[in-house]
């Protein structure tokens, strides 16, 4: 039977605010545990929470840039359920009444084609603490730095196919949110992390089969290899007279397998009703008016400019609008070197995608800025230094020897573009290869790579192969 | 010179700047008569007799240094429900027995910013869920006009350290009926304010929509200083208002001829006990006197609001207790098992019967599949009492009526029956549930003990309502009257 996969995503997006959601307590990471929880992060007897502000804001910047409506009245809501890094017992979050309603997201495929995926909605609400079990012989630690984190949880339709549109849905909205400035996206910290809803259901059928909700996903890596696991193991068990049990599953990595943490049965009855500490958020048109005064160009807009303003291909704006901090180098190397976008196109998707890539590090955090690497790629365009050289040069600056100049400079890598010098070289050669030169002239006329070979090696790449080229064809013919 | 304890809370003040006697004179009287006297009261859990010497020694310097506080160097005895520093604030359960509190309450902060001294912490009902003050923890209070009856609650400590000048005033808190209910089975006079005028801040939670703190004193001008102290916008409180408070005092004694009482066709009943409603006709009478015009009004929806408060009130507790996990503090069992065995037996041994019984109802009511037919409707009826409130002020400037349907009950009279129990609320929850303010004045007793007069004003009208109490106190004395036992 053919089987057709069908998948929502609950993404979890930390807000980045400095203060926590109702708290004045500071949002940083890393701190030592319990460091950074005040009397209402800890939930002591009499605290009360109030909203800060900038999470409204940065909510609503969301729901613009995905087209929703934001809502005029939203609620917050007590989730309550007993867990030891949860301190008051119950979280605050919205639940009948979101601040954002539904809006739309555009992912493209690797076929070429896009897709629209419905996000239902996405509404405010606070991160719980940690539980930490090692180093407590038997018992469970508890650090609270992380409870009343502020975090946006953007639910989506039940709208994608296949593992590969889920992460390409989880990457755009990755994407969005920096692009917003509303999210740092650091997975490895769990600031952005998602849930997937998986079904599968035999082809052209119209009811969705039994969900599975697999928990904290915190990479793109992982999302796709737990939906692809899990639909799998859903197929098998159908397919073997089974049936798909309504349960939460957590997805090991190690090996890559999702294994049960609790069935609808066990699932707890959150008891929500709306949090009578805190008035419903009402928000005025004027407000939305000012937030979407300071909406950022949208990666959509973006590739759309960068093509047409810069007559970039569909692929290189793609790759250069992926994230905001990819299009704000990409844009810094510019304003260095106008007019020359696809030369620098070039070398970003290739030289310093693939270093980025071997070293595991994001563009913001690239040993060669923007500026610098303007500089490099200048004296490509003025034949300062070939292609080639310009790789090694690039290694060079990379590991931290400096600027492309200082670099050329001391290793004496800048190309000889002297006639007379370049002639002198080929004079040489030409007079240590007599019967090459024969065996030219009379007719081997592709010995002309030979000699370009030889002339390179003996400049030690420096020589303009443009002029090398030119110089070896007039004098192997005289 | 009158005994101190026998002056009122504005006779302290002159008596205080006037030199008569200092505040370590006079917080030391009052912790003699707690020594004395609290043993046949149990109105105090925690008595904190060196911070409030060392307190009032501070007051004196100030005063003696030109720089005194509104009320410095006032002793006044806190009820348990108030976070203070570095003191144990047990809310009247074992589950915060072993509570010091790292943090004041704003009410707390505003009593110490205007220089007044703490004598210590007042017994309660357990987290205030109760009407008769026997759910605490530390035991019962005795009522000081027959410590064979209740004080009422869940301010009974309070009611009765203040009805027995154990001290000169104190504070409530007010959920259902909390400062009024014990306030007039004492015979003092109780003040909870509109919801938002006071900050919760600090203040443990029961019912967040409901809770309101307020002040409890033997007269109404004594309520009108310790309302100046408490009152005000607190940003750390999202629930409380930005309202400009009036100088509650100023007024006091302003005219109340043309005054539109309105007076409940519903709360003149059965159920009424005869005597406390002649007392309460008497008072009515006297106000006639005094130029006031009495109308009979409607409250259609009266006999919804006990129906629609004990859902409403429970759900909201069944949420706010669940911080006491034994997690992080309070009450923890001796050696769990694991992390259920944890949670189940620190609160089933941190919480008492009746707490656990709210609590109960409270996750009931909002549970899926019940929550539209009970927490929704109840919210629903409580519009509708609201929009009664309303439209009786649209015909009248206040609401007259019993403050409770009988005078003190006996000790263990109704602790076996809650409806009961819950009755005795029934003409103040309504109050609550419309977030308006309401006074009980005391107007007499009933076999030698105290009814009060329940008086229910429109929004921010505390001043207003002070105003009226106050004009009732100028002809009467039934505020003055002090227990024979501890006179």
């Amino acid at each position: 039977m053919e089987w057709e996969v069908v998948i929502g995503l609950e993404i979890h997006a930390q807000l980045r605010t400095k203060s926590k959601i109702f708290s004045g307590a500071s949002t940083a990471y890393g701190a030592e545990p319990n460091t950074q929880a005040c009397a209402v992060d800890l939930g002591l007897p009499g605290v009360l929470p109030v909203l800060n502000r900038e999470v409204v804001r940065m909510a609503t910047k969301f729901g613009l840039a995905i087209g929703a409506e934001v809502a005029q009245k939203s609620v917050f809501a007590r989730k309550n359920y007993f867990y030891p890094d949860l301190p008051k017992g119950y979280q605050i979050s919205q639940f009948e009444l979101p601040i954002v309603k539904a809006g739309t997201l555009t992912i493209s495929l690797e076929d070429g084609s896009s897709k629209e995926i419905g996000v239902t909605r996405a509404h405010l609400e606070e991160d719980a603490g940690k539980s930490l079990h090692e180093d407590f012989h038997g018992m469970t630690g508890i650090d609270l730095n992380r409870a009343g984190t502020p975090l946006l949880e953007i639910v989506s339709e039940p709208d994608m196919r296949s593992a590969k549109e889920a992460v390409a849905y989880m990457r755009k909205i990755h994407a969005l949110v920096q692009y917003l400035d509303i999210c740092d996206g650091n997975m490895q910290e769990g600031s952005f992390r998602c849930d997937a809803n998986v079904s599968v259901r035999p082809k052209g059928q119209q009811e969705y089969g039994t969900r599975t909700e697999i928990k904290n996903i915190n990479s793109f890596r992982f999302v796709e290899r737990a939906i692809n696991f899990e639909v799998q193991r859903q197929i098998d068990l159908i397919e073997d007279g089974g049936e798909v049990v309504q349960e939460t599953r957590l997805y090991d990595p190690d090996r890559n397998e999702t294994r049960s943490m609790r069935s609808k049965e066990e699932a707890n009855d959150y008891r929500y009703f709306p949090d009578p500490d805190l008035l419903p958020v009402m928000i005025e048109p004027e407000f939305i008016d000012a937030v979407r005064k300071e909406m950022p160009e949208l990666p959509d807009a973006k590739k759309a400019r960068f093509q047409s303003e810069h007559g970039l291909s569909d692929y290189d704006a793609e790759n250069l609008t992926a994230t905001r901090d990819t299009a704000d180098y990409f844009e810094a190397v510019l304003a260095e070197l106008a007019g020359e976008a696809k030369l620098i196109a070039n070398w970003m998707n290739g030289e310093l995608a693939a270093r980025l890539n071997r070293d595991g590090i994001d563009i913001q955090d690239a040993p060669v800025g923007a500026v610098a690497f303007a500089g490099l790629l200048l004296r490509i365009k003025d034949n300062t230094i070939s292609g080639k050289i310009a790789k090694e040069v690039f290694d060079a600056m990379w590991v931290g020897e400096g600027s492309a100049d200082a670099i050329i400079d001391s290793r004496g890598l800048k190309q000889i573009t002297d006639t007379g010098a370049i002639e002198a070289i080929i004079d040489e050669v030409i007079a240590n290869n007599p019967s090459q030169v024969e065996q030219y002239r009379g007719g081997k006329a592709q010995l002309l790579g030979y000699f370009v070979g030889q002339v390179m090696k003996a400049s030690k790449g420096k020589a303009n192969p443009a002029q090398v080229n030119q110089i070896l064809r007039d004098k192997l013919s005289g | 010179m009158t005994a101190m304890h026998r002056m009122t809370l504005a006779e302290l003040v002159g008596g205080l700047s006037a030199g008569d006697f200092s505040s370590s004179e006079l917080t030391r009287h009052f912790l003699d008569r707690i020594a004395a006297h609290d043993a046949q009261l149990n109105s105090f859990i925690t008595v904190t007799e060196e911070a409030a010497m060392a307190a009032a020694r501070k007051a004196d310097e100030a005063r003696a240094a030109g720089n005194a506080g509104p009320l410095a160097g006032i002793p006044l005895a806190q009820k348990d429900i108030f976070n203070t520093k570095g003191v144990r604030t047990s809310c009247g359960s074992r589950m915060l027995d072993n509570y010091i509190a790292p943090y004041d309450a704003r009410v707390i902060e505003g009593f110490n910013d205007a220089g007044a001294v703490m004598l210590g912490k007042t017994n309660m009902d357990e987290f205030a869920m109760g009407s008769s003050n026997e759910t605490s923890w530390y035991g019962a209070v005795k009522n000081p006009w027959d410590t064979e009856r209740v004080p009422g609650g869940s301010s009974g400590g309070s009611a009765a350290a203040v009805a027995a000048r154990l001290a000169p005033a104190a504070t409530g808190t007010d959920t259902g009926g909390s400062i009024r209910q014990p306030a007039a089975l004492c015979g003092i006079t109780g003040l909870k304010p509109t919801y938002g005028r006071v900050s919760r801040w600090g203040m443990i939670a029961f019912a967040s929509s409901l809770d309101q703190a307020g002040p409890m004193a033997p007269s109404a001008e004594d309520c009108a200083l310790l309302l100046q102290a408490m009152a005000g916008f607190d940003e750390r409180d999202s629930t409380c208002m930005n309202e400009p408070v009036d100088d509650y005092s100023a007024g006091l004694t302003q005219p109340i001829d043309g005054l539109k009482i309105g007076l409940p066709k519903e709360y003149f009943t059965e159920g009424l006990d005869s005597a406390v409603e002649a007392r309460v006709r008497e008072a009515l009478k006297h106000y006639e006197s005094l130029g006031a015009e009495l109308v009979e009004i409607t409250l259609p929806n009266s006999h919804l609001s006990a129906p629609a408060y004990y859902v409403v009130a429970p759900a909201e507790c069944s949420s706010n207790l669940s911080r006491f996990d034994g997690v992080r503090f309070g009450h923890r069992c001796d050696n769990p098992k694991d992390l259920e065995d944890m949670y189940c037996r620190s609160r089933g041994e941190g919480f008492g019967d009746e707490v656990k019984r709210r609590i109960l109802v409270g996750a009931y009511a909002l549970s899926a599949g019940y929550y539209d037919a009970y927490y929704l409707k109840a919210q629903q009826i409580r519009r509708l009492i609201s929009n009664d409130f309303a439209e009786a002020f649209k015909q009248v400037d206040v609401i007259m009526g019993p403050t409770t349907p009988t005078p003190a009950f006996r000790l263990g009279e109704k602790a076996d029956d809650p409806i009961s129990m819950y009755l005795s609320d029934i003409y103040t929850i309504a109050v609550n549930l419309a977030g308006l303010p309401g006074m009980s004045v005391p107007v007499g007793t009933v076999d030698d003990l105290p009814v009060g007069l329940h008086i229910v004003g429109n929004y921010w009208s505390e001043a207003r309502l002070l105003n009226i109490a106050h004009r009732l106190q100028m002809d009467t004395d039934w505020h003055k009257q002090i227990p024979e036992a501890f006179a």
